[in-house]
Formats: structure tokens, sequence, C-alpha cells
């Protein structure tokens, strides 16, 4: 419970620090919340604490874990956009903002009660409409908000639709209720399968897995850098733990009579996504898709038997190559031209963390990413998909086409490169975050110590 | 230990040379050296039967349900040898020219080279694989970074997304296996392969073969590697072709032969795309005047022939494969060190525009014959003897497919001769500005020919150990 207290203070003590004048105390502020957080989590470990002796929310090692992955990305997250906000008007603003978001994914990590589930999806998805369109005076940025705003709203809406039907059918919103109503050997009734259909498309969507993920490249290209990389790493990982609490969880029952249709939403999400990517020019529109992409390799965790450690594990080092990239496109994105040409002339730490964070999405040992994949794929094959395997490891290598595209053009030689120079705390984050890439690898082997 | 330390001194001197970029040359001399003395010294140990430094195991990774395991045995130690004693001569070439950003360069060829020494060194499964991967990434930096080709970035894409896509179907045949094994240990995975039907296993067997046949490579899937060997810098492609593509003829050798005997015994389809290859490869080096191109198809036809020999499975083919891995690496090392020199020193390497160096040059012209005749298997050096029990293998199997894969030392001879005769022979181009050899540089060539020429004479230094690893510990 005060992990979630915590968050939600630093909101509003992001906003209190304005009123107070004290704006440049705002980062080391937030930071130190965030290392308060991973303490509480780390002194809460292998303890289940449902707060006021009910069980909307509970904390136990799963939940605390997947708050503990989003704490330690949105730490790097202000780190390395610091520079980006320096300049901006509204920033305290867009931080509370941020941290309100990181509030709803706390939510999503720990509910325990449909109820606390959707809470938590809106104020998870509520801020980044904001966040989105906060480039005012930018078209693109506008139209990225509204879209996302409307499409988000629409998800939202069926997702409650369905958490209604279900509790129509089962007669509580506990998820312990839930469970052991199907346990107990009662039918799902047609009422509670459409119910849970609808709640799988709303997160169909949160995640961008196909056929609901036209949204994203438009979203994620026109919002500002910054926001995308938070909405691709962040948003969506809070999205993605949810779902999978969901399904591996009461809704198992769901899962079993219908993988293999989940198995063909997660290979149709692989396929449209590595396709379309390989036609992008813009290099946050190909990010956008290959996070669609991630998405079919996250959907298909809940139909392969996978630990939530694994799947936490996928996010992590994920997110961690998501905000490396999104860093790089940002800190190039003043440049004219292609901003992401020559790029090793000018700065040979960006550019080879850049190098890096797009081999390891592309799966490639020995960064983390391919680990992250191999658990994916081991669990599936054990579970007997085989054709949806074989998709993955054709789209993997589409993958890994125009993955390394985007970094060859890193390495293109340029007449009269200007440096760019960054400040040496993110230079050494950049470098950190490079190196945790490939520790994670070793760090894997250990995980099972949980 | 001594396996953890192969393993891991080029990748602390690659790491140190990143943190001490002055003293980079002298470190990556010492990280070299120590290796090379390291592996000389794990041969040892395996010839005077001493396996207990031999072996390491870091315990079983239980989410992985692989093993952090290593260790030397009959099939790894000339492999083991060949990475280690192959680094100095890489590290001299690299550090011969001048280039730009000096100690990244020699650093990556650390890490190449230890990502390949633990390919050669696992003793898991899935541990081989993340080498056999993870070796790609430090030669596509040295391409991109320190390619003079204009299309470098078209090449480097293809060869990585190439190689890549091809052992996925690796990863898809070791996790089929997986299903039936306790872990991902060499000798459980075999244990559990050659279980399997022999339907499973034709198909398991075709996953191994399709990575293998694009890293070693073989017809019709081999169009990645000339140009790449052309492109790359050639501390790179000396890495390439003298050490990369042994870890799938390796990998055949030690993994899917035992693990899919049954697989592998059906795999005649796979024995033409050898043979196809090795001709194939024979007729267009024929028509070649690059000489980097040149060396680039004849080392096609070669690594075909070890394949192939693997393949037929014969009783020769063990110790044949390892001696022509070994002799194809050291001579591949030669022949690039050799076409580095011309190119260096005038700006090309199309042998047709060259001629009669030899008047001048006569050690030259000597070291690059003896390398020449060793890369045509003519007897009395290495080439032949690797050749010869190859070829003995593919007999015992299939004599016309040994009939025409012998065809490539009568077209070797041809192609390689005739490459010599126009850089040594002829009439003198007075206008050719040729330096005289440095005394490195003929230090580098002596101590090669004297190489081949020792594994020529006498196989035996090699195949004792060979034999003394196979009592101590099997393959």
């Amino acid at each position: 419970m005060k992990e979630l207290l915590l968050t939600a203070l630093l909101g509003i003590g992001v906003l209190v620090l304005d009123i107070l004048n004290l704006k440049k105390y705002v980062l080391p502020f937030i930071l130190l919340a965030l290392a308060t957080l991973v303490g509480f989590i780390a002194a809460d470990w292998n303890t289940v604490e449902t707060p006021f002796n009910h069980t909307m929310l509970v904390y136990e090692n799963g939940a605390n874990l997947a708050l503990g992955v989003f704490a330690v990305v949105l730490f790097f997250w202000f780190i390395l956009s610091s520079s980006y906000f320096k300049q901006h008007e509204g920033k305290t603003d867009l931080y509370a903002l941020v941290v309100f978001s990181f509030c709803g994914a706390g939510l999503l990590a720990s509910f325990g009660n449909m109820a606390m589930l959707f809470l938590g999806v809106e104020i998870l998805s509520i801020p980044v409409y904001v966040l989105a369109a906060s480039k005012k005076h930018d078209l693109a940025s506008n139209e990225s908000g509204f879209k996302y705003f409307i499409l988000g709203s629409v998800a939202s809406a069926i997702l409650l639709f369905g958490i209604t039907l279900v509790y129509g059918a089962t007669g509580s919103f506990d998820l312990a209720v839930i469970s052991n109503f199907i346990q107990d050997g009662k039918d799902a009734s047609i009422i509670m399968n459409v119910g849970i259909t609808m709640i799988l498309v709303g997160f169909l969507f949160k995640i961008s897995a196909a056929p609901f993920h036209i949204w994203t490249p438009d979203v994620y290209q026109g919002a500002p850098t910054w926001i995308t990389a938070f909405m691709s790493t962040i948003v969506k990982a809070a999205a993605m733990v949810a779902l999978f609490k969901l399904f591996t969880g009461p809704f198992q029952f769901y899962v079993e009579a219908n993988g293999y249709t989940i198995g063909v939403i997660a290979a149709v999400t692989l396929i449209a996504s590595n396709t379309a990517a390989l036609w992008q020019t813009d290099v946050k529109r190909m990010l956008a898709y290959s996070s669609i992409s991630h998405a079919g390799f996250l959907l298909s965790t809940i139909i392969g038997n996978a630990s939530l450690l694994s799947l936490l594990f996928y996010l992590l080092t994920y997110s961690i190559a998501g905000i490396i990239a999104f860093g790089v496109i940002k800190e190039t994105q003043t440049l004219e031209g292609n901003p992401l040409k020559g790029l090793y002339r000018r700065n040979g730490v960006l550019a080879f963390a850049f190098t890096a964070a797009l081999l390891s999405m592309a799966g490639i040992p020995p960064f983390s990413g391919f680990i992250a994949k191999y658990f994916v794929i081991a669990q599936l094959i054990e579970a007997k998909y085989f054709a949806l395997v074989v998709v993955m490891i054709i789209t993997s290598a589409i993958g890994a086409f125009y993955y390394l595209r985007a970094s060859l053009n890193v390495y293109q030689h340029i007449e009269n490169a200007g440096r760019i120079v960054l400040t040496p705390l993110i230079k050494w984050t950049y470098i950190l975050l490079t190196a945790l890439l490939v520790l994670l690898t070793v760090a894997a082997g250990y995980m099972h110590n949980l | 230990m001594l396996t953890l330390a192969l393993l891991c001194i080029p990748a602390f001197f690659g790491l140190m040379m990143f943190l001490s970029s002055d003293l980079s040359k002298k470190l990556a001399w010492v990280g070299s050296l120590l290796n090379a003395a390291v592996a000389i010294g794990a041969a040892v140990a395996v010839s005077y039967g001493k396996t207990e430094m031999l072996e390491f195991d870091g315990g079983n990774i239980a989410p992985l349900g692989a093993h952090f395991a290593l260790s030397i045995n009959a099939t790894s130690i000339l492999m083991v040898l060949l990475n280690a004693c192959l680094l100095p001569f890489i590290v001299h070439v690299a550090s011969k020219h001048e280039m730009r950003n000096e100690s990244a360069f020699l650093s990556l060829i650390l890490f190449m080279s230890s990502a390949m020494m633990g390919a050669f060194l696992a003793n898991d499964s899935f541990l081989f694989y993340i080498c056999y991967e993870a070796a790609l990434v430090p030669i596509y930096f040295i391409i991109l970074q320190w390619s003079t080709a204009e299309n470098k970035s078209k090449i480097v894409l293809k060869f990585f997304v190439y190689t890549l896509f091809a052992s996925l179907f690796m990863l898809f045949s070791l996790l089929y296996v997986r299903q039936f094994a306790d872990s991902f240990l060499i000798s459980d995975m075999i244990a559990a392969g050659s279980k399997l039907s022999q339907h499973e296993q034709v198909w398991v067997f075709a996953g191994f073969f399709i990575a293998f046949a694009v890293k070693i490579p073989i017809f019709p899937f081999h169009t990645w590697q000339p140009n790449t060997y052309k492109a790359a810098p050639t501390a790179g492609t000396m890495l390439l072709a003298a050490v990369m593509l042994k870890m799938a003829t390796y990998g055949l050798l030690r993994i899917t032969m035992p693990m899919v005997p049954a697989g592998a015994a059906n795999a005649d389809w796979a024995m033409w795309l050898c043979v196809i290859s090795i001709i194939y490869a024979s007729f267009v080096a024929l028509n070649q005047t690059s000489f980097k191109l040149l060396i680039a198809y004849s080392s096609i036809a070669h690594v075909g022939m070890i394949a192939l020999g693997i393949l037929a499975n014969g009783n020769t083919a063990y110790e044949g494969a390892l001696i022509e891995m070994v002799s194809h690496g050291a001579i591949a090392v030669g022949l690039f060190f050799i076409a580095d020199m011309i190119e260096s020193r005038v700006g090309h390497d199309h042998f047709n525009k060259l001629g009669g160096l030899r008047e001048k040059h006569p050690a030259f012209a000597f070291l690059f014959f003896v390398i020449v005749m060793a890369s045509v298997a003519l007897p009395v050096t290495s080439g032949f003897v690797g050749e010869f029990l190859l070829l003995q293998s593919v007999g015992s199997h299939n004599i016309v497919m040994a009939l025409l894969a012998g065809l490539t030392v009568v077209f070797g001879a041809v192609y390689m001769l005739r490459a010599f005769q126009s850089t040594m022979l002829g009439k003198h181009n007075a206008e050719l500005a040729f330096a005289e050899m440095t005394a490195s540089e003929k230090m580098v060539l002596t101590i090669l020919v004297l190489i081949t020429i020792a594994i020529g004479v006498y196989p035996g230094i090699l195949l004792d150990v060979v034999h003394k690893g196979l009592q101590l510990t099997g393959i």
C-alpha cells in the first residue's frame, strides 16, 4: 500500500514544488522517490499485503516485482529525458502526468479486483492522452493525442463492458471469487465468454496487438519522442502485466479453450507488423511497428504457460532497449535531413548504444533480447505451438533485417559532422543501460533464485 | 580452469583495451600470445592425459535448462589450438596498417576470438548456440567501421541477416530435441536425439544443415561469402575464413552427426549439395582475376570438401576433417596475408596486372609457392593429408561423389597456379613499385609455411593429441 501512496503523493508533490517555485529540485525529488520505492519493494519481499484486509489490491512478490521493473525503467527514463524537459515550459505538469500514469501502472501490477483493474487502466491512459498532445503547436502531436484519446476511450468502454458481463455471470468483481467460480465446476456461460472476449479485445488495443494495432504508428510518430518512449515501454508493459495476470489467473480456462485463436492473433500481429516495418523510412514509425511485433511475442506468453518472471524479463529488456532507441532518436532530432546518418561521427556512445538496443530488439545473442525471446519460444515449444514458433522465427529474421538496416545508417560516412555533446550523467546512463543489455543475459541464469 | 581461462583471456584483454586505448597494441599482443600459450598448454595436458583442468561446469542455469559447461576434448582441442594460435597472426595483420580508432578494432578482434572460443569449448548446446551467434556481432562492427568497400552496408546486411536467419533453424532443431532431453548438455542432447524416430531425425538434421550450410558456406547458400570476404578488412577476412566457418564444420562434427545419426545417414541430398558446391566454386574460381575473390571461392571448394567428408561419415572422416580444418585455417591466413601484402603495395589485388615479381623477390615467391602448393593439396603439405582422408571417407560412401569431388584438386591446381604464375613469373613490370618484404612479414609467412609442412610430413603431431583425447574423454 505504501508503494501506491508514495507514487500518488509523488505526483502531487511535483505539482506543489512548482507552486513553491522549486522547479530545479523536481528531478532529484522524483529520482529519490523512485529509489525509495524500489527500497520499499525490497523490504516487502516475500510478504503478502492486502491493504485494509480487503483484496482490492494484493501486493505479493509478482506484483512487487512488476512494480519494481516499472520503477527502474521510469528511473532511467527520467534521467535520459531530463535534457528535453529542461527547456520545456510546462515541465512540472508533464512530470506530474507521467508520475500519475505510473500510479496507474502500479495499480495494474497489484489489482485483485476488476474495479481496480479498470481504475488502473484509466489512470494509466488518461495522462498519456494529454502527454501525447503536449506539443501544443505541433499538428502531428495534436493528431496523435486526439487519435489516441478517441480510440483509447472506445477500448476502455469495451473493456468496461466486458467487466460488467463477467460480473453478471459470476456476481463478483473479485478475482479470487471469479477463479473459484470456474474451479467449482460451474459452467462458463456464454455471457462470461463474451465478457472475457471483450476484456481481451480491450487489452489487445492497449498492448497494440493485431487487429487493433492500426493506431500505433500514427500515435507513436506524432507524440513527442520521449512520450512515445514512455508509451511504448511502461504503458505497454503495465497493460501486458494486467493481461497476463487475468489470463493466466481467473481466465485460464478461456485460454485453454481458445489457445489456438490467441496463437493466431499473435501470429497475425507478428506478420502484419514485421512486414509493414520493412517499408518504413521514418525510424520512429519503424520502431512503432517493432513495438507491435513485440506485442505478438508478449501475447504468446499467455498461451505458453510462461511464468510471470519470464514476461517481466522480456518487458525489462524490451523497455531498456526502447528507451535507449527513442532517446537516441530524440538526441538527434534537431539535426537536418536524415538525422541518424553518420551518427558515429557525431557521438560514438550514442551510435553504439543505438546499435546495441536494436540488436537486442532483434534478439541477437549476447544481448538479452535473445534470452527473452528464447523463454517465450521454449515455452511455446513445450506447449506444442510449433506453427507459431515457425512464424516467430521467420518474422525474427525479417525483424533483424530492418533493425540492422536502421543501425547501418548510423555508420555511414558523412563529411564535417558536428559533435553531439552529452552531459556526463546522460552519457554514463547510456553506457550503463547498454551494459545492462548484456548483463541481463547473465542475470537470466540466476532468475530462478528469486 | 584452463578452459575458463581460454574463454576469458581474450575477452578480458579486449575489455582492457576499451579502457586504456594507448596500450591497445601491447595489450592485444600480450592477450593473444598468452591465449595461444594456454591453448598449447591445454594440448600438452591432453597428450599427457591430464584432463582434470580441462572441464568446467559453472552449474545448472535452471530457467534456461542449460549449463555453463566448458570442456576440451578430442574434437575441440584442435579447434581451440587453431583459434588461439592464429590470433597472434591476425593481431599482427590488424596492427600492421595505420587505421582510425585502432584500439576498438583490436578489441573487437579479441572479442570475436573469445566468442568463437566459447563455441569450440561449449559442452552445452545452448551455450554453443549463443557463442555461435555472438561471434557475428563483433565482425558486423569490424566490417561496418573499417571496410573501405563502397557498398559495405549492403554486404554486411546480407551477411548478417542471412546467417542469423539460418541459425534460427538450428535453434528450432535444438529446442525440438530439448523436449526429450534432460538438459542442453551435449551428451544429454545426443542421448535424446539418437532416440528420435528416423522421420524426426531427418527434419532435425535439415534444421542443423541449413544453419551450417550458410555459415560454411555450401551452394546455394554461399552468395554472401565472396563479397563479404572481399569487403572486410584483411584481419576480419582472416577471422571469417580461418576460424568462423570452422564453428559450423565443428558443430556438424561434434553435435549434429552424433545427435541425429539416422538423419545424417539419409542425407544424400546434403552431400550432393556439397559436391555441387565444390565443383561450382572451382569453376567460378577459374574466372576470377581478383586474388581475394579467388581465395574466397577456393575456400568454398575446400570447406565443401570438409562438410562432404564429415557427412559421408567414413572411418577416416573424423581425423580427415579435423586435420583439414586446421590446415585450411593456416592456409587461409597465409593466402589472405599474401593478398593483403600485394594489395597494400600496389593498391589492388588483380593478379593479371602483376607479373615477374620473382626476379626481384625470390624469397616472397618461394613462400607464396609453398602456401599455394599446400592449398592445392600437394603431398608433403597439410592440405594433402586432410583432403586425402576426406576423399577416402567419401569414396567409402559413394565412389561417384568422390570422383566428382576429387576434381577440385585438379581445378585447384589450375586456378592457384595460374594466379601464382601471373603474379610471380613472366616479364617483370618495371613500372610496378613493389616494396621489399619486411622482416615481420617474412617471419609470419615462414611460420605458416613451417606449420603446413610439419602437418603434411607428420600429421601425427595433431592426430596423437586427438587419439589421446578420444581415449580419455570420448567425442
